[in-house]
Protein backbone atom coordinates (compact mmCIF):
# COMPACT_ATOMS: atom_id res chain seq x y z
CA UNK A 1 0.00 0.00 0.00
CA UNK A 2 1.08 3.55 -0.62
CA UNK A 3 3.01 5.02 2.32
CA UNK A 4 0.89 8.16 2.59
CA UNK A 5 -2.38 6.28 2.51
CA UNK A 6 -1.18 3.96 5.24
CA UNK A 7 0.04 6.87 7.32
CA UNK A 8 -3.34 8.60 7.01
CA UNK A 9 -5.18 5.41 7.92
CA UNK A 10 -3.31 4.76 11.14
CA UNK A 11 -3.81 8.36 12.29
CA UNK A 12 -7.37 7.95 13.68
CA UNK A 13 -6.39 4.58 15.16
CA UNK A 14 -3.47 6.04 17.11
CA UNK A 15 -5.61 9.03 18.13
CA UNK A 16 -8.23 6.64 19.49
CA UNK A 17 -5.49 4.84 21.40
CA UNK A 18 -4.28 8.16 22.82
CA UNK A 19 -7.78 9.07 23.98
CA UNK A 20 -8.22 5.70 25.70
CA UNK A 21 -4.83 5.96 27.36
CA UNK A 22 -5.51 9.49 28.62
CA UNK A 23 -8.95 8.54 29.86
CA UNK A 24 -7.81 5.43 31.68
CA UNK A 25 -4.70 7.01 33.20
CA UNK A 26 -6.70 9.88 34.69
CA UNK A 27 -8.98 7.35 36.32
CA UNK A 28 -5.99 5.59 37.79
CA UNK A 29 -5.08 8.71 39.75
CA UNK A 30 -5.79 7.79 43.37
CA UNK A 31 -8.83 9.31 45.06
CA UNK A 32 -12.22 10.03 43.55
CA UNK A 33 -13.01 13.19 41.65
CA UNK A 34 -15.54 14.50 44.17
CA UNK A 35 -13.07 14.37 47.04
CA UNK A 36 -10.39 15.97 44.87
CA UNK A 37 -12.80 18.80 44.06
CA UNK A 38 -14.18 19.51 47.52
CA UNK A 39 -11.26 18.51 49.67
CA UNK A 40 -12.14 17.77 53.28
CA UNK A 41 -15.67 19.07 52.78
CA UNK A 42 -16.40 15.94 50.77
CA UNK A 43 -16.61 14.12 54.09
CA UNK A 44 -19.67 16.19 55.03
CA UNK A 45 -21.70 15.07 52.03
CA UNK A 46 -24.66 12.82 52.63
CA UNK A 47 -24.78 9.76 50.38
CA UNK A 48 -27.65 11.39 48.46
CA UNK A 49 -25.68 14.60 47.82
CA UNK A 50 -22.67 12.62 46.71
CA UNK A 51 -24.79 10.60 44.33
CA UNK A 52 -26.31 13.80 42.93
CA UNK A 53 -22.86 15.30 42.34
CA UNK A 54 -21.64 12.12 40.70
CA UNK A 55 -24.65 12.17 38.42
CA UNK A 56 -24.01 15.85 37.61
CA UNK A 57 -20.43 15.18 36.50
CA UNK A 58 -21.47 11.98 34.76
CA UNK A 59 -19.18 9.82 36.86
CA UNK A 60 -21.99 7.65 38.21
CA UNK A 61 -21.90 5.62 35.01
CA UNK A 62 -19.57 2.76 34.15
CA UNK A 63 -16.19 3.55 32.60
CA UNK A 64 -17.32 2.58 29.16
CA UNK A 65 -20.30 4.94 29.19
CA UNK A 66 -18.15 7.72 30.64
CA UNK A 67 -15.53 7.23 27.98
CA UNK A 68 -18.12 7.18 25.24
CA UNK A 69 -19.69 10.41 26.49
CA UNK A 70 -16.32 12.13 26.83
CA UNK A 71 -15.24 11.02 23.37
CA UNK A 72 -18.52 12.07 21.80
CA UNK A 73 -18.17 15.47 23.48
CA UNK A 74 -14.50 15.80 22.52
CA UNK A 75 -15.28 15.18 18.87
CA UNK A 76 -17.71 18.09 19.01
CA UNK A 77 -15.19 20.31 20.80
CA UNK A 78 -16.74 19.86 24.25
CA UNK A 79 -13.99 18.77 26.63
CA UNK A 80 -15.94 19.36 29.82
CA UNK A 81 -15.59 22.05 32.46
CA UNK A 82 -12.41 22.89 34.34
CA UNK A 83 -12.90 22.83 38.10
CA UNK A 84 -10.13 25.33 38.86
CA UNK A 85 -11.08 27.86 36.20
CA UNK A 86 -14.84 27.31 36.24
CA UNK A 87 -14.81 27.57 32.46
CA UNK A 88 -15.06 25.12 29.57
CA UNK A 89 -11.75 23.29 29.17
CA UNK A 90 -11.46 24.22 25.51
CA UNK A 91 -11.75 27.95 26.34
CA UNK A 92 -8.99 27.66 28.92
CA UNK A 93 -6.77 25.85 26.43
CA UNK A 94 -7.41 28.30 23.60
CA UNK A 95 -6.58 31.23 25.88
CA UNK A 96 -3.16 29.75 26.55
CA UNK A 97 -2.43 28.41 23.11
CA UNK A 98 -1.43 31.68 21.30
CA UNK A 99 1.46 32.20 23.71
CA UNK A 100 2.69 28.65 23.27
CA UNK A 101 2.38 28.94 19.49
CA UNK A 102 4.27 32.24 19.45
CA UNK A 103 7.01 30.83 21.65
CA UNK A 104 7.36 27.76 19.44
CA UNK A 105 7.50 29.87 16.27
CA UNK A 106 10.05 32.30 17.69
CA UNK A 107 12.27 29.46 18.89
CA UNK A 108 12.12 27.79 15.50
CA UNK A 109 13.02 31.04 13.72
CA UNK A 110 15.98 31.53 16.06
CA UNK A 111 17.07 27.91 15.64
CA UNK A 112 16.94 28.00 11.85
CA UNK A 113 18.54 31.43 11.62
CA UNK A 114 21.52 30.26 13.66
CA UNK A 115 21.64 26.53 12.99
CA UNK A 116 21.28 26.38 9.24
CA UNK A 117 24.07 28.83 8.29
CA UNK A 118 26.31 27.40 11.03
CA UNK A 119 25.77 23.84 9.82
CA UNK A 120 26.42 24.69 6.16
CA UNK A 121 29.45 26.75 7.08
CA UNK A 122 30.89 23.89 9.15
CA UNK A 123 30.25 21.35 6.39
CA UNK A 124 32.13 23.39 3.80
CA UNK A 125 35.09 23.64 6.17
CA UNK A 126 35.10 20.01 7.19
CA UNK A 127 37.71 19.16 9.85
CA UNK A 128 39.17 22.69 9.86
CA UNK A 129 39.35 24.66 13.13
CA UNK A 130 36.24 26.68 12.27
CA UNK A 131 34.30 23.43 11.74
CA UNK A 132 35.54 22.14 15.06
CA UNK A 133 34.48 25.35 16.82
CA UNK A 134 30.95 25.07 15.40
CA UNK A 135 30.77 21.41 16.40
CA UNK A 136 31.91 22.07 19.97
CA UNK A 137 29.40 24.86 20.28
CA UNK A 138 26.61 22.64 18.94
CA UNK A 139 27.57 19.81 21.29
CA UNK A 140 27.46 22.14 24.29
CA UNK A 141 24.14 23.54 23.09
CA UNK A 142 22.70 20.07 22.89
CA UNK A 143 23.93 19.15 26.35
CA UNK A 144 22.63 22.21 28.18
CA UNK A 145 19.24 21.68 29.84
CA UNK A 146 17.04 24.65 29.01
CA UNK A 147 16.52 25.52 32.68
CA UNK A 148 20.27 25.75 33.19
CA UNK A 149 20.54 28.04 30.17
CA UNK A 150 17.60 30.13 31.38
CA UNK A 151 18.93 30.55 34.92
CA UNK A 152 22.46 31.35 33.72
CA UNK A 153 21.04 33.88 31.24
CA UNK A 154 18.98 35.56 33.96
CA UNK A 155 22.02 35.61 36.24
CA UNK A 156 24.33 37.11 33.61
CA UNK A 157 21.73 39.71 32.63
CA UNK A 158 20.92 40.77 36.16
CA UNK A 159 24.41 40.72 37.66
CA UNK A 160 26.41 41.68 34.58
CA UNK A 161 24.09 44.23 33.02
CA UNK A 162 21.68 45.07 35.80
CA UNK A 163 18.64 44.21 33.67
CA UNK A 164 15.94 41.89 34.82
CA UNK A 165 13.92 40.03 32.22
CA UNK A 166 10.42 41.44 32.00
CA UNK A 167 8.16 39.20 34.01
CA UNK A 168 4.87 39.68 35.72
CA UNK A 169 1.75 40.53 33.77
CA UNK A 170 1.96 38.97 30.32
CA UNK A 171 1.15 41.18 27.30
CA UNK A 172 -0.36 39.49 24.24
CA UNK A 173 1.39 40.22 20.93
CA UNK A 174 -1.56 41.99 19.34
CA UNK A 175 -1.96 44.33 22.30
CA UNK A 176 1.59 45.61 22.39
CA UNK A 177 4.02 43.80 20.06
CA UNK A 178 7.16 45.43 21.43
CA UNK A 179 6.40 44.73 25.05
CA UNK A 180 5.35 41.22 24.13
CA UNK A 181 8.61 40.53 22.28
CA UNK A 182 10.55 41.94 25.20
CA UNK A 183 8.94 39.31 27.40
CA UNK A 184 9.28 36.50 24.90
CA UNK A 185 12.83 36.99 23.66
CA UNK A 186 14.66 35.35 26.54
CA UNK A 187 12.37 32.31 26.77
CA UNK A 188 12.54 31.97 22.98
CA UNK A 189 16.34 32.18 23.04
CA UNK A 190 16.42 29.57 25.79
CA UNK A 191 14.38 27.13 23.76
CA UNK A 192 16.04 28.18 20.52
CA UNK A 193 19.57 27.53 21.79
CA UNK A 194 19.30 23.75 22.11
CA UNK A 195 17.07 23.66 19.03
CA UNK A 196 19.73 25.60 17.05
CA UNK A 197 22.36 23.13 18.19
CA UNK A 198 20.31 20.24 16.84
CA UNK A 199 19.70 22.06 13.55
CA UNK A 200 23.42 22.80 13.23
CA UNK A 201 24.36 19.18 13.73
CA UNK A 202 21.82 17.77 11.33
CA UNK A 203 22.39 20.35 8.58
CA UNK A 204 26.13 19.87 8.82
CA UNK A 205 25.94 16.10 8.55
CA UNK A 206 23.31 16.22 5.76
CA UNK A 207 25.41 18.72 3.83
CA UNK A 208 28.55 16.60 4.26
CA UNK A 209 26.75 13.51 3.00
CA UNK A 210 25.52 15.30 -0.06
CA UNK A 211 28.74 17.12 -0.87
CA UNK A 212 30.39 13.75 -1.43
CA UNK A 213 27.67 12.58 -3.84
CA UNK A 214 28.46 11.95 -7.48
CA UNK A 215 26.19 14.64 -8.84
CA UNK A 216 28.00 17.28 -6.81
CA UNK A 217 31.32 16.01 -8.07
CA UNK A 218 29.95 16.20 -11.62
CA UNK A 219 28.77 19.78 -11.09
CA UNK A 220 32.17 20.74 -9.73
CA UNK A 221 33.95 19.00 -12.59
CA UNK A 222 31.83 20.96 -15.04
CA UNK A 223 33.18 24.13 -13.47
CA UNK A 224 30.10 25.28 -11.56
CA UNK A 225 31.25 27.90 -9.03
CA UNK A 226 31.60 26.59 -5.46
CA UNK A 227 28.97 28.97 -4.12
CA UNK A 228 26.43 27.80 -6.68
CA UNK A 229 27.20 24.14 -6.03
CA UNK A 230 26.34 24.62 -2.38
CA UNK A 231 23.28 26.82 -2.66
CA UNK A 232 21.73 25.42 -5.82
CA UNK A 233 22.75 21.79 -5.97
CA UNK A 234 23.45 20.64 -2.47
CA UNK A 235 21.25 22.70 -0.18
CA UNK A 236 17.81 21.64 -1.45
CA UNK A 237 18.61 17.99 -0.73
CA UNK A 238 20.34 18.75 2.54
CA UNK A 239 17.21 20.52 3.73
CA UNK A 240 15.15 17.32 3.87
CA UNK A 241 16.43 16.07 7.25
CA UNK A 242 16.42 19.63 8.58
CA UNK A 243 12.72 19.93 7.76
CA UNK A 244 12.01 16.67 9.56
CA UNK A 245 13.96 17.60 12.66
CA UNK A 246 12.53 21.11 12.88
CA UNK A 247 9.02 19.80 12.41
CA UNK A 248 9.28 17.20 15.14
CA UNK A 249 10.90 19.72 17.49
CA UNK A 250 8.22 22.29 16.69
CA UNK A 251 5.61 19.66 17.51
CA UNK A 252 7.21 19.15 20.91
CA UNK A 253 7.23 22.88 21.58
CA UNK A 254 3.53 23.15 20.75
CA UNK A 255 2.92 20.92 23.75
CA UNK A 256 4.13 23.76 25.91
CA UNK A 257 7.56 24.23 27.42
CA UNK A 258 6.72 23.37 31.01
CA UNK A 259 10.02 24.29 32.61
CA UNK A 260 10.77 27.43 30.62
CA UNK A 261 7.25 28.77 31.11
CA UNK A 262 7.64 28.08 34.79
CA UNK A 263 10.95 29.97 35.05
CA UNK A 264 9.77 33.01 33.08
CA UNK A 265 6.28 33.02 34.61
CA UNK A 266 4.59 32.73 31.21
CA UNK A 267 0.96 31.59 31.12
CA UNK A 268 1.42 28.96 28.40
CA UNK A 269 0.05 25.47 27.85
CA UNK A 270 2.87 23.68 29.62
CA UNK A 271 2.43 25.46 32.90
CA UNK A 272 -1.31 25.05 32.65
CA UNK A 273 -0.95 21.26 32.38
CA UNK A 274 1.47 21.19 35.29
CA UNK A 275 -0.89 23.24 37.46
CA UNK A 276 -3.85 21.14 36.39
CA UNK A 277 -2.00 17.98 37.40
CA UNK A 278 -0.92 19.45 40.74
CA UNK A 279 -4.47 20.65 41.44
CA UNK A 280 -6.07 17.44 40.17
CA UNK A 281 -8.26 19.27 37.68
CA UNK A 282 -9.05 16.04 35.84
CA UNK A 283 -11.16 17.49 33.04
CA UNK A 284 -8.44 20.03 32.25
CA UNK A 285 -5.62 17.46 32.33
CA UNK A 286 -7.63 15.07 30.19
CA UNK A 287 -8.63 17.74 27.67
CA UNK A 288 -5.28 19.46 27.39
CA UNK A 289 -3.32 16.23 27.07
CA UNK A 290 -5.64 15.19 24.26
CA UNK A 291 -5.29 18.60 22.62
CA UNK A 292 -1.48 18.53 22.85
CA UNK A 293 -1.21 14.96 21.60
CA UNK A 294 -3.49 15.81 18.68
CA UNK A 295 -1.33 18.84 17.78
CA UNK A 296 1.80 16.79 18.08
CA UNK A 297 0.42 14.08 15.81
CA UNK A 298 -0.86 16.56 13.23
CA UNK A 299 2.53 18.27 13.07
CA UNK A 300 4.25 14.89 12.74
CA UNK A 301 1.83 13.92 9.99
CA UNK A 302 2.53 17.18 8.14
CA UNK A 303 6.27 16.55 8.53
CA UNK A 304 5.85 13.10 7.03
CA UNK A 305 3.82 14.53 4.18
CA UNK A 306 6.42 17.25 3.56
CA UNK A 307 9.08 14.58 3.63
CA UNK A 308 7.24 12.55 1.04
CA UNK A 309 6.85 15.62 -1.18
CA UNK A 310 10.54 16.47 -0.87
CA UNK A 311 11.76 12.92 -1.32
CA UNK A 312 9.95 10.97 -4.07
CA UNK A 313 11.56 7.70 -2.97
CA UNK A 314 9.30 7.62 0.08
CA UNK A 315 6.17 8.51 -1.84
CA UNK A 316 6.65 5.52 -4.12
CA UNK A 317 8.15 2.88 -1.89
CA UNK A 318 6.90 1.51 1.39
CA UNK A 319 8.26 2.43 4.74
CA UNK B 1 38.59 -4.41 25.55
CA UNK B 2 38.78 -3.74 21.83
CA UNK B 3 35.87 -1.36 22.20
CA UNK B 4 37.61 0.51 25.01
CA UNK B 5 40.68 0.92 22.85
CA UNK B 6 38.53 2.20 19.98
CA UNK B 7 36.81 4.69 22.28
CA UNK B 8 40.11 6.03 23.48
CA UNK B 9 41.49 6.49 20.00
CA UNK B 10 38.41 8.51 19.06
CA UNK B 11 38.75 12.17 20.00
CA UNK B 12 35.26 12.83 21.34
CA UNK B 13 35.11 9.30 22.75
CA UNK B 14 38.19 10.01 24.83
CA UNK B 15 36.68 13.16 26.34
CA UNK B 16 33.24 11.63 26.77
CA UNK B 17 34.65 8.45 28.29
CA UNK B 18 36.79 10.43 30.73
CA UNK B 19 33.82 12.56 31.83
CA UNK B 20 31.53 9.57 32.27
CA UNK B 21 34.25 7.68 34.17
CA UNK B 22 34.85 10.63 36.49
CA UNK B 23 31.13 11.05 37.15
CA UNK B 24 30.72 7.36 37.92
CA UNK B 25 33.55 7.61 40.48
CA UNK B 26 31.92 10.71 42.02
CA UNK B 27 28.56 8.95 42.11
CA UNK B 28 30.03 5.92 43.86
CA UNK B 29 31.86 8.11 46.39
CA UNK B 30 28.64 10.03 46.99
CA UNK B 31 26.75 6.77 47.55
CA UNK B 32 29.37 5.46 49.96
CA UNK B 33 29.17 8.70 51.91
CA UNK B 34 32.76 9.67 51.12
CA UNK B 35 32.06 13.40 50.77
CA UNK B 36 33.91 16.43 52.18
CA UNK B 37 31.09 16.95 54.71
CA UNK B 38 27.84 15.27 55.67
CA UNK B 39 25.49 16.39 52.85
CA UNK B 40 22.56 16.69 55.28
CA UNK B 41 24.46 18.42 58.06
CA UNK B 42 23.36 22.03 58.57
CA UNK B 43 26.28 24.25 59.54
CA UNK B 44 24.04 27.02 60.85
CA UNK B 45 26.84 29.54 61.48
CA UNK B 46 28.06 29.19 57.92
CA UNK B 47 24.82 29.70 56.00
CA UNK B 48 25.33 30.91 52.42
CA UNK B 49 29.07 30.76 52.94
CA UNK B 50 31.08 31.53 49.78
CA UNK B 51 33.38 28.80 48.42
CA UNK B 52 36.67 28.50 50.31
CA UNK B 53 39.06 25.81 51.55
CA UNK B 54 36.52 24.32 53.99
CA UNK B 55 33.45 24.50 51.77
CA UNK B 56 34.83 23.95 48.24
CA UNK B 57 31.62 25.03 46.58
CA UNK B 58 30.15 27.10 49.38
CA UNK B 59 27.08 26.33 51.49
CA UNK B 60 23.36 26.71 50.85
CA UNK B 61 20.59 28.54 52.69
CA UNK B 62 20.57 25.91 55.45
CA UNK B 63 24.34 25.86 55.78
CA UNK B 64 24.69 22.52 54.01
CA UNK B 65 27.90 21.90 52.06
CA UNK B 66 27.22 22.35 48.33
CA UNK B 67 30.10 20.12 47.17
CA UNK B 68 28.85 17.20 49.29
CA UNK B 69 25.26 17.72 48.15
CA UNK B 70 26.47 17.92 44.57
CA UNK B 71 28.18 14.53 44.91
CA UNK B 72 25.07 13.03 46.45
CA UNK B 73 22.97 14.69 43.75
CA UNK B 74 25.12 13.18 41.02
CA UNK B 75 24.71 9.70 42.50
CA UNK B 76 20.96 10.28 42.81
CA UNK B 77 20.71 11.44 39.19
CA UNK B 78 22.83 8.52 38.01
CA UNK B 79 20.75 5.97 39.89
CA UNK B 80 17.58 7.32 38.31
CA UNK B 81 19.12 7.55 34.83
CA UNK B 82 20.71 4.08 34.93
CA UNK B 83 17.71 2.35 36.50
CA UNK B 84 15.23 3.88 34.07
CA UNK B 85 17.35 3.23 31.00
CA UNK B 86 17.94 -0.37 32.14
CA UNK B 87 14.19 -0.88 32.58
CA UNK B 88 13.42 0.73 29.23
CA UNK B 89 16.09 -1.32 27.47
CA UNK B 90 14.85 -4.62 28.91
CA UNK B 91 11.22 -3.78 28.11
CA UNK B 92 12.18 -2.56 24.65
CA UNK B 93 14.23 -5.67 23.90
CA UNK B 94 11.48 -8.04 24.99
CA UNK B 95 8.75 -6.15 23.13
CA UNK B 96 10.86 -5.52 20.04
CA UNK B 97 11.97 -9.14 19.78
CA UNK B 98 8.43 -10.39 20.36
CA UNK B 99 7.08 -8.07 17.67
CA UNK B 100 9.75 -9.10 15.17
CA UNK B 101 9.75 -12.82 15.95
CA UNK B 102 6.04 -13.57 16.20
CA UNK B 103 4.99 -11.00 13.61
CA UNK B 104 1.34 -10.66 12.57
CA UNK B 105 -1.05 -9.85 15.37
CA UNK B 106 1.71 -9.50 17.98
CA UNK B 107 3.67 -7.12 15.82
CA UNK B 108 0.62 -5.01 14.99
CA UNK B 109 -0.57 -4.72 18.59
CA UNK B 110 2.82 -3.99 20.12
CA UNK B 111 3.85 -1.45 17.51
CA UNK B 112 0.51 0.40 17.50
CA UNK B 113 0.72 0.66 21.27
CA UNK B 114 4.22 2.10 20.93
CA UNK B 115 2.85 4.57 18.36
CA UNK B 116 0.32 5.72 20.93
CA UNK B 117 3.05 6.27 23.53
CA UNK B 118 5.14 8.15 20.98
CA UNK B 119 2.20 10.42 20.21
CA UNK B 120 2.73 12.15 23.56
CA UNK B 121 5.47 14.72 23.93
CA UNK B 122 7.92 13.00 26.31
CA UNK B 123 7.70 15.39 29.26
CA UNK B 124 3.89 15.34 29.11
CA UNK B 125 3.80 11.56 29.30
CA UNK B 126 6.17 11.71 32.27
CA UNK B 127 3.94 14.31 34.00
CA UNK B 128 0.88 12.14 33.42
CA UNK B 129 2.58 9.12 34.98
CA UNK B 130 3.70 11.20 37.95
CA UNK B 131 0.13 12.44 38.39
CA UNK B 132 -1.01 8.82 38.70
CA UNK B 133 1.70 7.50 40.99
CA UNK B 134 2.65 10.65 42.89
CA UNK B 135 6.07 12.33 42.76
CA UNK B 136 9.20 10.58 43.96
CA UNK B 137 12.45 9.00 42.90
CA UNK B 138 11.02 5.68 41.75
CA UNK B 139 8.18 7.41 39.95
CA UNK B 140 10.70 9.33 37.89
CA UNK B 141 12.46 6.06 37.13
CA UNK B 142 9.21 4.55 35.93
CA UNK B 143 8.17 7.64 34.01
CA UNK B 144 11.49 7.95 32.19
CA UNK B 145 11.50 4.20 31.47
CA UNK B 146 8.01 4.25 29.98
CA UNK B 147 8.83 7.27 27.82
CA UNK B 148 11.94 5.58 26.46
CA UNK B 149 10.53 2.06 25.96
CA UNK B 150 8.99 2.75 22.51
CA UNK B 151 12.32 4.03 21.23
CA UNK B 152 14.16 0.88 22.33
CA UNK B 153 11.36 -1.26 20.93
CA UNK B 154 11.81 0.36 17.53
CA UNK B 155 15.60 0.11 17.69
CA UNK B 156 15.32 -3.64 18.38
CA UNK B 157 12.45 -4.53 16.08
CA UNK B 158 13.90 -3.08 12.87
CA UNK B 159 17.19 -4.99 12.80
CA UNK B 160 15.57 -8.07 14.39
CA UNK B 161 13.13 -8.28 11.48
CA UNK B 162 15.91 -8.36 8.92
CA UNK B 163 18.10 -10.69 11.00
CA UNK B 164 15.24 -13.14 11.35
CA UNK B 165 15.25 -13.88 7.63
CA UNK B 166 19.01 -14.34 7.41
CA UNK B 167 20.48 -17.73 6.55
CA UNK B 168 22.28 -18.24 9.84
CA UNK B 169 19.00 -18.11 11.70
CA UNK B 170 17.49 -20.70 9.37
CA UNK B 171 20.61 -22.79 9.82
CA UNK B 172 20.31 -22.61 13.60
CA UNK B 173 16.71 -23.70 13.32
CA UNK B 174 17.63 -26.69 11.17
CA UNK B 175 20.15 -27.73 13.80
CA UNK B 176 17.26 -27.84 16.23
CA UNK B 177 18.21 -24.77 18.28
CA UNK B 178 15.40 -23.70 20.55
CA UNK B 179 13.56 -20.46 20.00
CA UNK B 180 15.01 -18.87 23.11
CA UNK B 181 18.51 -19.90 22.12
CA UNK B 182 18.14 -18.30 18.70
CA UNK B 183 16.64 -15.16 20.19
CA UNK B 184 19.27 -14.70 22.85
CA UNK B 185 22.33 -15.92 20.99
CA UNK B 186 21.78 -15.10 17.36
CA UNK B 187 19.52 -12.08 17.41
CA UNK B 188 20.60 -10.39 20.63
CA UNK B 189 24.31 -10.57 19.90
CA UNK B 190 23.77 -8.81 16.61
CA UNK B 191 21.74 -6.12 18.30
CA UNK B 192 24.42 -5.21 20.81
CA UNK B 193 25.90 -2.48 18.61
CA UNK B 194 22.78 -0.40 17.96
CA UNK B 195 21.65 -0.94 21.56
CA UNK B 196 24.93 0.29 23.04
CA UNK B 197 24.64 3.54 21.13
CA UNK B 198 21.01 3.97 22.10
CA UNK B 199 21.68 3.21 25.77
CA UNK B 200 24.39 5.87 25.96
CA UNK B 201 22.23 8.54 24.34
CA UNK B 202 19.28 7.47 26.51
CA UNK B 203 21.41 7.97 29.60
CA UNK B 204 22.09 11.57 28.54
CA UNK B 205 18.37 12.07 28.09
CA UNK B 206 17.62 10.32 31.39
CA UNK B 207 19.94 12.66 33.28
CA UNK B 208 18.31 15.63 31.58
CA UNK B 209 14.79 14.48 32.36
CA UNK B 210 15.55 13.56 35.96
CA UNK B 211 17.01 17.00 36.52
CA UNK B 212 14.01 18.63 34.82
CA UNK B 213 11.46 16.67 36.87
CA UNK B 214 13.28 17.39 40.13
CA UNK B 215 13.55 21.04 39.13
CA UNK B 216 9.75 21.12 38.88
CA UNK B 217 9.50 19.47 42.28
CA UNK B 218 8.13 16.24 40.78
CA UNK B 219 11.20 14.05 41.01
CA UNK B 220 13.51 13.48 43.95
CA UNK B 221 12.03 14.94 47.12
CA UNK B 222 13.95 16.89 49.76
CA UNK B 223 15.93 16.43 51.96
CA UNK B 224 17.49 14.04 49.45
CA UNK B 225 19.72 15.83 47.01
CA UNK B 226 19.42 16.03 43.25
CA UNK B 227 20.98 18.35 40.71
CA UNK B 228 17.59 19.61 39.52
CA UNK B 229 16.45 20.26 43.07
CA UNK B 230 19.62 22.20 43.87
CA UNK B 231 19.05 24.41 40.83
CA UNK B 232 15.44 25.02 41.79
CA UNK B 233 16.62 26.12 45.24
CA UNK B 234 19.20 28.46 43.73
CA UNK B 235 16.63 30.51 41.83
CA UNK B 236 15.85 33.13 44.43
CA UNK B 237 19.36 33.28 45.82
CA UNK B 238 21.41 33.51 42.66
CA UNK B 239 22.42 37.13 43.05
CA UNK B 240 23.45 36.67 46.65
CA UNK B 241 24.97 33.22 46.28
CA UNK B 242 25.80 32.50 42.62
CA UNK B 243 27.72 29.33 43.56
CA UNK B 244 24.38 27.67 44.27
CA UNK B 245 23.50 28.10 40.60
CA UNK B 246 26.84 27.78 38.86
CA UNK B 247 28.20 24.52 40.29
CA UNK B 248 25.11 22.33 39.89
CA UNK B 249 24.33 23.93 36.52
CA UNK B 250 27.76 23.19 35.14
CA UNK B 251 27.75 19.72 36.72
CA UNK B 252 24.56 18.80 34.83
CA UNK B 253 25.84 20.24 31.58
CA UNK B 254 29.15 18.41 31.69
CA UNK B 255 27.53 15.13 32.73
CA UNK B 256 25.10 15.21 29.82
CA UNK B 257 27.88 16.35 27.49
CA UNK B 258 29.94 13.32 28.53
CA UNK B 259 27.21 10.85 27.59
CA UNK B 260 26.46 12.68 24.34
CA UNK B 261 30.12 12.65 23.31
CA UNK B 262 30.46 8.99 24.24
CA UNK B 263 27.27 8.13 22.36
CA UNK B 264 28.49 9.89 19.24
CA UNK B 265 31.83 8.16 19.44
CA UNK B 266 30.18 4.76 19.87
CA UNK B 267 27.98 5.42 16.87
CA UNK B 268 31.04 6.28 14.81
CA UNK B 269 32.84 3.17 15.96
CA UNK B 270 30.01 0.65 15.83
CA UNK B 271 28.26 1.90 12.71
CA UNK B 272 30.77 2.63 9.94
CA UNK B 273 28.02 4.04 7.72
CA UNK B 274 27.74 7.20 9.77
CA UNK B 275 31.46 7.58 10.35
CA UNK B 276 31.96 10.76 8.38
CA UNK B 277 28.62 12.38 9.11
CA UNK B 278 28.54 12.69 12.87
CA UNK B 279 29.31 16.06 14.35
Amino acid sequence: MNYLARRLMTFPLVMLGVSILVFVSIRLVPGDAITAMLGTEAGLLTPDQRAALEAYFGIDQGWFTQYWRWLAGAVQGDLGVSVTFGKPVLDVILERFPLTLELALLSMVIALAIGLPAGIFAATRNEKPSDLAVRIFAMIGQSTPNFVFALLAIYVLSVGFGVLPAMGEFTPFLENPLRNLGQMILPALTLGFAFAAAVTRISRSAMLDILSDDYIRTARAKGVPARKVIWRHALPNALIPVVTLSGVEFGYLLGGAVIVEQIFALPGLGRMVLDAILQRDYALVQGSVLFIALNFMIVNLLVDLAYAVLDPRIRLGGK
Amino acid sequence: MQLLRAIFSHSSGRIGGAIVGLYIIIAILGLLGITPHDPLMQFRVDRLHAPDATYWMGTDLFGRDVASRLMLGISQSFIVAFASVALAAVAGIVLGLAAAWFGGWWDGTIMRFMDVLLAFPAILLALLIIAIVGPGTWTSVMAIAIVYTPIFTRVVRGPALSLKTRDFVDAARTFGSSRNYILTRHLMLNLVAPLTVQVTLALAWGLLTEAGLSFLGLGTQPPASSLGLMLADSRNLMEMAPWLLIFPGIAIMIGILGFNLLGDALRDILDPKTRRSVA
